[in-house]
Protein backbone atom coordinates (compact mmCIF):
# COMPACT_ATOMS: atom_id res chain seq x y z
CA UNK A 1 0.00 0.00 0.00
CA UNK A 2 1.46 3.62 -1.01
CA UNK A 3 -0.07 6.04 1.22
CA UNK A 4 1.16 9.30 -0.74
CA UNK A 5 -0.32 7.72 -4.11
CA UNK A 6 -3.95 6.81 -2.84
CA UNK A 7 -3.96 10.19 -1.01
CA UNK A 8 -2.93 12.16 -4.39
CA UNK A 9 -5.29 9.86 -6.03
CA UNK A 10 -8.41 10.89 -4.01
CA UNK A 11 -7.14 14.80 -4.17
CA UNK A 12 -7.59 14.89 -7.73
CA UNK A 13 -10.73 12.93 -7.55
CA UNK A 14 -11.85 15.36 -5.09
CA UNK A 15 -10.96 18.20 -7.19
CA UNK A 16 -11.64 16.92 -10.62
CA UNK A 17 -15.45 16.04 -9.57
CA UNK A 18 -15.80 19.55 -7.18
CA UNK A 19 -19.36 20.22 -7.11
CA UNK A 20 -20.23 16.31 -6.87
CA UNK A 21 -18.08 17.04 -3.83
CA UNK A 22 -19.52 20.13 -2.75
CA UNK A 23 -23.12 18.62 -3.36
CA UNK A 24 -22.53 15.33 -1.50
CA UNK A 25 -20.82 17.69 1.60
CA UNK A 26 -23.98 19.79 1.99
CA UNK A 27 -26.73 16.96 1.85
CA UNK A 28 -24.70 14.80 4.80
CA UNK A 29 -23.87 18.24 6.29
CA UNK A 30 -28.29 18.95 6.53
CA UNK A 31 -29.30 15.65 6.98
CA UNK A 32 -26.65 14.58 9.36
CA UNK A 33 -27.69 18.02 11.52
CA UNK A 34 -31.23 16.91 11.56
CA UNK A 35 -30.19 13.84 12.54
CA UNK A 36 -28.36 15.10 15.50
CA UNK A 37 -31.22 17.49 16.52
CA UNK A 38 -33.33 14.62 16.42
CA UNK A 39 -31.11 13.09 19.30
CA UNK A 40 -30.60 16.05 20.88
CA UNK A 41 -34.23 16.51 21.49
CA UNK A 42 -34.65 13.05 22.10
CA UNK A 43 -31.76 14.04 25.16
CA UNK A 44 -33.81 16.70 26.35
CA UNK A 45 -36.65 14.82 26.94
CA UNK A 46 -34.96 12.45 28.64
CA UNK A 47 -33.02 15.18 31.05
CA UNK A 48 -36.62 16.61 31.68
CA UNK A 49 -37.53 13.28 32.72
CA UNK A 50 -35.13 12.77 35.05
CA UNK A 51 -35.55 15.84 36.29
CA UNK A 52 -39.58 15.87 36.65
CA UNK A 53 -40.24 12.21 37.09
CA UNK A 54 -38.17 13.01 40.44
CA UNK A 55 -39.95 15.54 41.85
CA UNK A 56 -43.27 14.01 40.71
CA UNK A 57 -45.55 12.89 43.27
CA UNK A 58 -49.15 10.77 43.14
CA UNK A 59 -51.58 12.58 45.05
CA UNK A 60 -54.08 10.87 47.27
CA UNK A 61 -56.85 13.04 47.85
CA UNK A 62 -59.03 12.21 51.20
CA UNK A 63 -62.63 12.94 51.40
CA UNK A 64 -63.57 16.05 53.19
CA UNK A 65 -66.78 17.49 54.12
CA UNK A 66 -69.15 18.28 50.63
CA UNK A 67 -66.96 15.72 48.68
CA UNK A 68 -69.70 14.58 46.50
CA UNK A 69 -68.03 11.55 43.90
CA UNK A 70 -69.25 8.25 45.49
CA UNK A 71 -66.36 6.66 47.57
CA UNK A 72 -66.96 9.67 49.80
CA UNK A 73 -70.61 9.33 50.68
CA UNK A 74 -69.85 8.58 54.18
CA UNK A 75 -68.77 12.18 54.74
CA UNK A 76 -64.82 13.38 55.41
CA UNK A 77 -62.15 10.89 56.19
CA UNK A 78 -62.21 8.92 59.09
CA UNK A 79 -59.05 8.54 61.21
CA UNK A 80 -59.38 5.09 61.11
CA UNK A 81 -59.47 5.04 57.04
CA UNK A 82 -56.66 8.04 57.00
CA UNK A 83 -54.44 5.28 59.65
CA UNK A 84 -55.23 2.36 56.88
CA UNK A 85 -54.67 4.16 54.27
CA UNK A 86 -51.07 5.09 55.66
CA UNK A 87 -50.36 1.58 57.01
CA UNK A 88 -51.53 0.56 52.98
CA UNK A 89 -49.38 2.73 51.85
CA UNK A 90 -46.39 1.74 53.86
CA UNK A 91 -47.13 -1.97 53.43
CA UNK A 92 -46.14 -1.01 49.59
CA UNK A 93 -42.50 0.23 49.58
CA UNK A 94 -40.64 -0.67 48.25
CA UNK A 95 -42.49 0.56 45.36
CA UNK A 96 -43.50 3.49 47.62
CA UNK A 97 -40.27 5.43 48.56
CA UNK A 98 -41.55 8.28 50.37
CA UNK A 99 -45.07 8.77 51.80
CA UNK A 100 -46.14 12.19 53.32
CA UNK A 101 -49.36 13.50 54.76
CA UNK A 102 -50.45 17.12 53.97
CA UNK A 103 -52.86 18.63 56.11
CA UNK A 104 -55.43 20.84 55.50
CA UNK A 105 -53.66 23.65 57.13
CA UNK A 106 -50.90 22.68 54.77
CA UNK A 107 -52.78 22.66 51.92
CA UNK A 108 -53.87 26.09 52.39
CA UNK A 109 -50.39 27.49 52.86
CA UNK A 110 -48.86 25.88 50.27
CA UNK A 111 -51.75 27.09 48.21
CA UNK A 112 -51.50 30.48 49.05
CA UNK A 113 -48.00 30.85 48.62
CA UNK A 114 -48.07 29.27 45.03
CA UNK A 115 -51.23 31.81 44.48
CA UNK A 116 -50.15 34.66 46.42
CA UNK A 117 -50.49 37.37 43.49
CA UNK A 118 -53.72 36.49 42.55
CA UNK A 119 -57.56 37.28 44.22
CA UNK A 120 -58.43 33.61 43.64
CA UNK A 121 -56.29 32.95 47.32
CA UNK A 122 -59.73 35.47 48.84
CA UNK A 123 -61.96 32.33 47.83
CA UNK A 124 -60.28 29.72 48.81
CA UNK A 125 -60.63 28.55 53.28
CA UNK A 126 -58.31 26.27 54.49
CA UNK A 127 -62.10 24.14 55.07
CA UNK A 128 -62.54 24.12 51.39
CA UNK A 129 -58.89 21.85 50.88
CA UNK A 130 -58.65 18.68 50.48
CA UNK A 131 -56.11 16.53 53.24
CA UNK A 132 -54.08 13.97 50.84
CA UNK A 133 -50.86 11.79 51.27
CA UNK A 134 -48.04 12.63 48.96
CA UNK A 135 -46.20 9.64 47.33
CA UNK A 136 -43.36 9.31 45.74
CA UNK A 137 -42.57 6.27 43.81
CA UNK A 138 -39.32 4.61 43.08
CA UNK A 139 -40.15 3.98 39.86
CA UNK A 140 -42.82 6.71 38.43
CA UNK A 141 -43.78 4.43 35.61
CA UNK A 142 -45.36 1.98 37.93
CA UNK A 143 -48.37 4.76 39.09
CA UNK A 144 -51.40 1.96 37.83
CA UNK A 145 -50.59 -0.22 41.02
CA UNK A 146 -51.30 2.97 43.29
CA UNK A 147 -53.74 4.10 41.35
CA UNK A 148 -55.90 0.56 41.49
CA UNK A 149 -55.09 0.00 44.84
CA UNK A 150 -57.01 3.09 46.23
CA UNK A 151 -58.74 4.89 43.19
CA UNK A 152 -62.42 4.63 44.21
CA UNK A 153 -61.70 3.43 48.70
CA UNK A 154 -64.24 4.79 50.91
CA UNK A 155 -62.69 7.99 52.29
CA UNK A 156 -60.67 8.86 49.17
CA UNK A 157 -62.12 11.40 46.88
CA UNK A 158 -59.34 11.20 44.09
CA UNK A 159 -56.06 9.85 43.28
CA UNK A 160 -53.81 12.11 40.80
CA UNK A 161 -50.61 11.40 39.22
CA UNK A 162 -48.70 14.53 38.09
CA UNK A 163 -47.01 12.75 35.37
CA UNK A 164 -49.76 12.38 33.43
CA UNK A 165 -49.74 15.96 32.59
CA UNK A 166 -46.20 15.96 32.08
CA UNK A 167 -46.73 12.85 29.48
CA UNK A 168 -48.53 15.12 27.01
CA UNK A 169 -45.67 17.41 27.20
CA UNK A 170 -42.90 14.79 26.72
CA UNK A 171 -45.19 13.47 23.60
CA UNK A 172 -45.15 16.68 22.21
CA UNK A 173 -41.69 16.54 22.41
CA UNK A 174 -41.49 13.27 21.20
CA UNK A 175 -43.62 13.86 18.42
CA UNK A 176 -41.02 17.19 17.58
CA UNK A 177 -38.24 14.03 17.54
CA UNK A 178 -40.01 11.82 15.44
CA UNK A 179 -40.30 14.69 12.97
CA UNK A 180 -36.81 15.38 12.85
CA UNK A 181 -35.73 11.85 12.77
CA UNK A 182 -38.14 11.21 9.83
CA UNK A 183 -37.23 14.15 7.85
CA UNK A 184 -33.25 13.28 8.66
CA UNK A 185 -34.38 9.92 7.24
CA UNK A 186 -35.49 11.38 4.31
CA UNK A 187 -32.51 13.01 4.07
CA UNK A 188 -30.34 10.59 4.62
CA UNK A 189 -31.82 8.48 1.55
CA UNK A 190 -31.52 11.56 -0.19
CA UNK A 191 -27.58 11.47 0.62
CA UNK A 192 -27.23 8.21 -0.21
CA UNK A 193 -28.86 8.21 -3.43
CA UNK A 194 -26.60 11.40 -4.06
CA UNK A 195 -23.40 9.54 -3.12
CA UNK A 196 -24.09 6.38 -5.71
CA UNK A 197 -24.38 8.77 -8.52
CA UNK A 198 -21.20 10.67 -7.40
CA UNK A 199 -19.91 7.41 -7.21
CA UNK A 200 -21.02 6.69 -10.78
CA UNK A 201 -20.12 9.53 -12.48
CA UNK A 202 -16.84 9.43 -10.91
CA UNK A 203 -15.68 5.85 -12.09
CA UNK A 204 -17.52 6.20 -15.44
CA UNK A 205 -14.61 9.59 -15.29
CA UNK A 206 -11.83 7.70 -14.46
CA UNK A 207 -12.81 4.67 -16.58
CA UNK A 208 -9.45 4.92 -18.39
CA UNK A 209 -7.46 4.64 -15.15
CA UNK A 210 -9.32 1.96 -13.66
CA UNK A 211 -9.50 -0.28 -16.67
CA UNK A 212 -5.70 0.09 -17.12
CA UNK A 213 -5.35 -0.91 -13.12
CA UNK A 214 -7.31 -3.68 -13.61
CA UNK A 215 -5.20 -4.88 -17.11
CA UNK A 216 -2.03 -4.62 -15.09
CA UNK A 217 -3.35 -6.40 -11.77
CA UNK A 218 -4.13 -3.83 -9.70
CA UNK A 219 -6.67 -5.55 -6.91
CA UNK A 220 -10.23 -4.74 -6.57
CA UNK A 221 -9.23 -2.78 -3.16
CA UNK A 222 -6.60 -0.99 -4.47
CA UNK A 223 -8.78 0.41 -7.67
CA UNK A 224 -11.61 1.42 -5.22
CA UNK A 225 -10.38 2.42 -1.99
CA UNK A 226 -9.54 6.03 -3.40
CA UNK A 227 -13.22 6.21 -4.57
CA UNK A 228 -14.38 4.71 -1.03
CA UNK A 229 -11.79 7.69 0.45
CA UNK A 230 -13.33 10.52 -1.60
CA UNK A 231 -16.76 9.27 -0.56
CA UNK A 232 -15.66 8.90 3.25
CA UNK A 233 -13.71 12.16 3.53
CA UNK A 234 -16.55 14.14 1.57
CA UNK A 235 -19.13 12.31 4.82
CA UNK A 236 -16.84 13.52 7.16
CA UNK A 237 -16.29 17.01 6.26
CA UNK A 238 -20.15 17.22 5.73
CA UNK A 239 -20.32 15.32 9.67
CA UNK A 240 -18.21 17.57 10.81
CA UNK A 241 -19.80 20.88 9.75
CA UNK A 242 -22.96 19.28 10.84
CA UNK A 243 -21.72 18.70 14.54
CA UNK A 244 -21.07 22.36 14.07
CA UNK A 245 -24.23 22.98 13.76
CA UNK A 246 -25.55 21.06 16.58
CA UNK A 247 -23.36 22.79 18.91
CA UNK A 248 -24.44 26.20 17.38
CA UNK A 249 -27.95 24.65 18.54
CA UNK A 250 -26.74 23.95 21.85
CA UNK A 251 -24.83 27.53 22.33
CA UNK A 252 -27.86 29.91 20.70
CA UNK A 253 -30.84 28.20 21.34
CA UNK A 254 -30.33 25.89 24.63
CA UNK A 255 -28.41 27.83 26.29
CA UNK A 256 -29.26 30.87 25.10
CA UNK A 257 -32.67 31.17 24.61
CA UNK A 258 -34.37 27.83 26.22
CA UNK A 259 -32.51 28.24 29.48
CA UNK A 260 -32.90 31.77 30.34
CA UNK A 261 -36.51 31.84 29.80
CA UNK A 262 -37.37 28.61 31.32
CA UNK A 263 -35.75 27.82 34.76
CA UNK A 264 -37.88 25.87 36.13
CA UNK A 265 -36.60 22.86 34.06
CA UNK A 266 -33.47 21.05 33.61
CA UNK A 267 -31.45 21.16 29.95
CA UNK A 268 -29.33 19.01 28.21
CA UNK A 269 -25.42 19.47 28.99
CA UNK A 270 -22.73 19.30 26.91
CA UNK A 271 -22.14 15.87 27.73
CA UNK A 272 -25.07 14.90 25.59
CA UNK A 273 -23.67 17.31 22.67
CA UNK A 274 -20.55 14.98 23.09
CA UNK A 275 -22.14 11.59 22.98
CA UNK A 276 -24.47 12.88 19.89
CA UNK A 277 -21.29 13.83 17.51
CA UNK A 278 -19.62 10.37 16.78
CA UNK A 279 -22.79 9.01 16.11
CA UNK A 280 -23.29 11.54 13.65
CA UNK A 281 -19.79 11.55 12.13
CA UNK A 282 -19.98 7.39 12.54
CA UNK A 283 -23.39 7.41 10.77
CA UNK A 284 -22.13 9.55 8.17
CA UNK A 285 -18.79 8.19 7.06
CA UNK A 286 -20.50 4.87 7.69
CA UNK A 287 -23.58 5.30 5.22
CA UNK A 288 -21.30 7.24 2.35
CA UNK A 289 -18.58 4.59 2.40
CA UNK A 290 -21.29 1.69 1.87
CA UNK A 291 -23.43 3.64 -0.52
CA UNK A 292 -19.79 4.06 -2.48
CA UNK A 293 -18.83 0.44 -1.75
CA UNK A 294 -22.36 -1.25 -3.24
CA UNK A 295 -22.61 1.17 -6.32
CA UNK A 296 -18.45 0.24 -6.79
CA UNK A 297 -18.88 -3.00 -6.80
CA UNK A 298 -21.23 -2.79 -9.82
CA UNK A 299 -19.70 -0.48 -12.07
CA UNK A 300 -15.81 -1.31 -11.08
CA UNK A 301 -15.58 -5.27 -12.26
CA UNK A 302 -12.46 -7.21 -12.16
CA UNK B 1 2.00 -20.95 -20.80
CA UNK B 2 -1.32 -21.09 -22.29
CA UNK B 3 -3.66 -24.41 -23.04
CA UNK B 4 -7.42 -24.07 -24.79
CA UNK B 5 -9.12 -27.91 -24.19
CA UNK B 6 -12.01 -27.69 -26.08
CA UNK B 7 -13.14 -24.87 -25.72
CA UNK B 8 -16.36 -22.65 -26.58
CA UNK B 9 -17.23 -19.41 -26.28
CA UNK B 10 -21.03 -18.42 -26.73
CA UNK B 11 -22.09 -14.92 -25.65
CA UNK B 12 -25.77 -14.66 -24.59
CA UNK B 13 -26.95 -11.99 -27.04
CA UNK B 14 -25.58 -13.59 -30.54
CA UNK B 15 -26.58 -17.25 -31.91
CA UNK B 16 -23.11 -18.84 -33.20
CA UNK B 17 -20.61 -18.73 -31.07
CA UNK B 18 -17.44 -16.66 -30.77
CA UNK B 19 -14.77 -19.67 -30.04
CA UNK B 20 -16.08 -23.33 -31.22
CA UNK B 21 -14.50 -26.30 -29.30
CA UNK B 22 -10.83 -24.59 -29.60
CA UNK B 23 -7.99 -26.79 -28.37
CA UNK B 24 -4.27 -25.46 -28.49
CA UNK B 25 -1.22 -24.81 -26.81
CA UNK B 26 1.65 -22.32 -26.43
CA UNK B 27 4.67 -22.88 -25.08
CA UNK B 28 6.86 -21.03 -23.04
CA UNK B 29 8.65 -18.72 -24.94
CA UNK B 30 6.76 -18.82 -27.87
CA UNK B 31 6.31 -16.11 -30.28
CA UNK B 32 2.86 -16.50 -32.15
CA UNK B 33 0.40 -14.63 -34.55
CA UNK B 34 -3.14 -15.03 -34.27
CA UNK B 35 -4.14 -14.36 -37.30
CA UNK B 36 -7.99 -14.02 -39.35
CA UNK B 37 -11.05 -11.75 -40.39
CA UNK B 38 -12.70 -9.47 -38.05
CA UNK B 39 -15.11 -11.24 -36.15
CA UNK B 40 -13.17 -14.67 -36.42
CA UNK B 41 -12.49 -15.16 -32.43
CA UNK B 42 -9.19 -13.57 -32.11
CA UNK B 43 -10.42 -10.97 -29.31
CA UNK B 44 -12.47 -13.65 -27.47
CA UNK B 45 -9.28 -16.10 -27.31
CA UNK B 46 -7.54 -13.38 -26.06
CA UNK B 47 -10.32 -11.97 -23.81
CA UNK B 48 -10.07 -15.76 -22.24
CA UNK B 49 -6.58 -15.62 -21.67
CA UNK B 50 -7.07 -12.52 -19.42
CA UNK B 51 -9.59 -13.76 -17.82
CA UNK B 52 -12.16 -11.07 -18.80
CA UNK B 53 -14.53 -13.66 -20.20
CA UNK B 54 -15.37 -17.32 -19.08
CA UNK B 55 -14.99 -20.43 -21.59
CA UNK B 56 -19.07 -21.53 -21.89
CA UNK B 57 -17.40 -24.72 -22.22
CA UNK B 58 -14.15 -26.55 -21.50
CA UNK B 59 -10.96 -25.57 -20.08
CA UNK B 60 -8.86 -22.37 -20.33
CA UNK B 61 -5.13 -22.69 -18.69
CA UNK B 62 -2.83 -20.02 -18.10
CA UNK B 63 0.51 -19.99 -16.62
CA UNK B 64 -0.42 -23.25 -14.68
CA UNK B 65 -3.64 -22.52 -13.89
CA UNK B 66 -7.22 -23.75 -14.49
CA UNK B 67 -8.81 -20.34 -14.95
CA UNK B 68 -12.35 -21.41 -14.30
CA UNK B 69 -11.35 -22.53 -10.66
CA UNK B 70 -9.46 -19.26 -10.01
CA UNK B 71 -11.15 -17.53 -7.68
CA UNK B 72 -12.38 -13.53 -8.60
CA UNK B 73 -9.03 -11.93 -6.12
CA UNK B 74 -6.77 -13.96 -7.65
CA UNK B 75 -7.31 -12.25 -11.10
CA UNK B 76 -5.37 -9.59 -10.46
CA UNK B 77 -2.35 -11.58 -9.64
CA UNK B 78 -2.95 -13.51 -12.99
CA UNK B 79 -3.17 -10.34 -14.75
CA UNK B 80 0.41 -8.93 -12.61
CA UNK B 81 1.84 -12.04 -15.03
CA UNK B 82 0.41 -11.27 -18.53
CA UNK B 83 1.55 -7.60 -19.93
CA UNK B 84 -0.90 -6.18 -22.37
CA UNK B 85 -0.61 -4.03 -25.48
CA UNK B 86 -3.39 -2.56 -27.63
CA UNK B 87 -3.66 -0.68 -30.71
CA UNK B 88 -5.21 2.49 -29.15
CA UNK B 89 -2.32 2.44 -26.93
CA UNK B 90 -4.54 3.19 -23.82
CA UNK B 91 -2.28 6.09 -22.07
CA UNK B 92 -2.80 8.35 -19.53
CA UNK B 93 -2.96 11.68 -21.85
CA UNK B 94 -2.52 13.31 -17.98
CA UNK B 95 0.59 11.73 -17.30
CA UNK B 96 3.92 11.61 -18.58
CA UNK B 97 5.81 8.86 -20.16
CA UNK B 98 7.59 8.00 -17.17
CA UNK B 99 4.21 8.78 -14.88
CA UNK B 100 2.32 6.55 -16.90
CA UNK B 101 5.03 3.45 -16.81
CA UNK B 102 5.45 4.12 -13.26
CA UNK B 103 1.99 4.10 -13.01
CA UNK B 104 1.39 0.12 -13.64
CA UNK B 105 3.83 -0.46 -10.49
CA UNK B 106 2.04 2.07 -8.29
CA UNK B 107 -1.25 0.89 -8.56
CA UNK B 108 -0.07 -2.86 -7.65
CA UNK B 109 1.91 -2.03 -4.09
CA UNK B 110 5.46 -1.44 -5.69
CA UNK B 111 7.61 0.85 -3.32
CA UNK B 112 8.64 3.95 -4.90
CA UNK B 113 12.71 3.30 -4.60
CA UNK B 114 11.76 0.02 -7.16
CA UNK B 115 9.65 2.53 -9.66
CA UNK B 116 12.30 4.46 -9.62
CA UNK B 117 14.88 2.14 -10.30
CA UNK B 118 12.96 -0.25 -13.06
CA UNK B 119 10.88 3.07 -14.80
CA UNK B 120 14.27 4.25 -16.79
CA UNK B 121 15.64 0.93 -17.61
CA UNK B 122 12.69 -0.09 -19.05
CA UNK B 123 12.13 2.81 -21.19
CA UNK B 124 15.81 2.33 -22.38
CA UNK B 125 14.76 -0.95 -23.59
CA UNK B 126 12.00 0.39 -25.80
CA UNK B 127 13.56 3.21 -26.78
CA UNK B 128 12.25 5.99 -25.21
CA UNK B 129 15.46 7.32 -23.26
CA UNK B 130 15.30 11.25 -22.96
CA UNK B 131 11.39 11.43 -23.62
CA UNK B 132 10.84 10.58 -19.89
CA UNK B 133 8.93 14.09 -19.18
CA UNK B 134 6.96 14.40 -22.47
CA UNK B 135 3.38 13.72 -22.56
CA UNK B 136 1.58 11.07 -24.73
CA UNK B 137 0.00 13.92 -27.05
CA UNK B 138 3.77 15.16 -27.23
CA UNK B 139 4.66 11.72 -29.03
CA UNK B 140 4.51 9.81 -32.38
CA UNK B 141 1.70 7.01 -32.40
CA UNK B 142 5.10 4.24 -32.86
CA UNK B 143 5.92 5.96 -29.51
CA UNK B 144 3.40 6.12 -27.56
CA UNK B 145 3.05 2.24 -28.45
CA UNK B 146 6.41 1.78 -27.14
CA UNK B 147 5.52 3.61 -23.73
CA UNK B 148 2.51 0.88 -23.67
CA UNK B 149 4.99 -1.79 -24.21
CA UNK B 150 7.10 -0.21 -21.71
CA UNK B 151 3.98 -0.11 -19.22
CA UNK B 152 3.16 -3.96 -19.99
CA UNK B 153 6.95 -5.40 -19.56
CA UNK B 154 8.11 -2.86 -16.82
CA UNK B 155 7.05 -5.45 -14.29
CA UNK B 156 8.45 -8.29 -16.45
CA UNK B 157 5.90 -10.31 -17.21
CA UNK B 158 5.96 -14.34 -18.14
CA UNK B 159 4.21 -13.47 -20.97
CA UNK B 160 2.73 -10.49 -23.33
CA UNK B 161 -0.47 -10.53 -24.91
CA UNK B 162 -0.60 -7.95 -28.43
CA UNK B 163 -3.89 -7.12 -29.49
CA UNK B 164 -3.06 -5.70 -32.97
CA UNK B 165 -0.12 -3.29 -31.56
CA UNK B 166 0.75 -1.73 -35.28
CA UNK B 167 -3.25 -1.48 -36.22
CA UNK B 168 -2.76 2.18 -35.70
CA UNK B 169 0.59 2.50 -37.16
CA UNK B 170 2.23 3.24 -40.50
CA UNK B 171 4.82 -0.06 -41.94
CA UNK B 172 7.86 2.07 -41.48
CA UNK B 173 6.65 2.46 -37.59
CA UNK B 174 4.89 -0.93 -37.35
CA UNK B 175 8.58 -2.66 -38.32
CA UNK B 176 10.54 -0.52 -35.44
CA UNK B 177 7.31 -2.26 -32.93
CA UNK B 178 7.79 -5.28 -34.16
CA UNK B 179 11.57 -5.49 -33.32
CA UNK B 180 10.84 -4.56 -30.06
CA UNK B 181 8.27 -7.41 -29.65
CA UNK B 182 11.02 -9.89 -30.73
CA UNK B 183 13.25 -8.40 -28.72
CA UNK B 184 11.60 -8.55 -25.62
CA UNK B 185 10.16 -12.42 -27.21
CA UNK B 186 14.09 -12.95 -26.39
CA UNK B 187 14.59 -11.81 -23.42
CA UNK B 188 12.42 -14.66 -22.57
CA UNK B 189 8.70 -13.62 -22.74
CA UNK B 190 5.97 -15.33 -24.70
CA UNK B 191 4.15 -13.02 -26.88
CA UNK B 192 0.73 -13.62 -28.00
CA UNK B 193 -0.36 -11.21 -31.09
CA UNK B 194 -3.02 -10.93 -33.19
CA UNK B 195 -2.61 -9.02 -36.55
CA UNK B 196 -4.43 -8.38 -39.14
CA UNK B 197 -0.68 -7.12 -41.29
CA UNK B 198 0.22 -9.74 -43.72
CA UNK B 199 3.62 -8.41 -44.31
CA UNK B 200 4.33 -8.54 -40.48
CA UNK B 201 3.56 -12.02 -40.28
CA UNK B 202 5.68 -12.92 -43.69
CA UNK B 203 8.62 -11.26 -42.35
CA UNK B 204 9.04 -13.00 -39.10
CA UNK B 205 8.60 -16.05 -39.94
CA UNK B 206 6.87 -16.99 -36.62
CA UNK B 207 3.91 -19.57 -35.45
CA UNK B 208 1.11 -18.47 -36.60
CA UNK B 209 -2.69 -19.39 -35.76
CA UNK B 210 -5.01 -18.69 -37.83
CA UNK B 211 -8.89 -18.39 -37.13
CA UNK B 212 -12.13 -18.41 -38.90
CA UNK B 213 -15.94 -18.38 -37.78
CA UNK B 214 -14.80 -19.67 -34.13
CA UNK B 215 -12.36 -22.33 -35.20
CA UNK B 216 -8.81 -22.93 -35.66
CA UNK B 217 -8.32 -23.29 -39.21
CA UNK B 218 -4.53 -23.16 -39.54
CA UNK B 219 -1.35 -23.44 -36.71
CA UNK B 220 2.11 -23.56 -38.35
CA UNK B 221 5.09 -23.35 -36.80
CA UNK B 222 6.80 -20.71 -39.50
CA UNK B 223 3.85 -19.75 -40.87
CA UNK B 224 2.78 -16.66 -43.58
CA UNK B 225 -0.16 -14.95 -43.26
CA UNK B 226 -1.97 -16.32 -46.60
CA UNK B 227 -5.33 -18.21 -45.68
CA UNK B 228 -6.00 -21.64 -44.96
CA UNK B 229 -6.48 -23.98 -48.01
Amino acid sequence: MRATFVASEVGNGLRRNLTMTLAVIITVAVSLALFGASLLVRAQVSAMKDFWYDKVEVSIFLCSKGSDTPSCAGGAVTAAQRDQIKADLESLRPLVDEIYYESKAEAYQRFTEQFKNSPIVDNVTEKSLPESFRVKLADPTKYDVVASAFAGRPGIEQVNDQRQVLDKFFQLLGGLQAIALLIAGVMLVVTVLLIVNTMRVAAFSRRRETSIMRLVGASNFYIQLPFLLEAAFAAAIGAVLAIGALVLMKVVIIDGVLAPSFQFTAFVGWEAVAAIAPVMLITGIALAGLAAFFTLRKYLRV
Amino acid sequence: MILFDHVTKLYPTQQRPALDDVSLEIEKGEFVFLVGPSGSGKSTFLRLVLREERPTKGQVWVLGKDLNRLSNWKIPMLRRQIGTVFQDFRLLPNKTVAENVAFALEVIGKPSSHIKKVVPEVLEVVGLEGKESRRPDELSGGEQQRVAIARAFVNRPMMLIADEPTGNLDPGTSVGIMKLLDRINRLGTTVVMSTHDAQIVDQMRRRVIELEGGHVVRDQTRGVYGYAQ
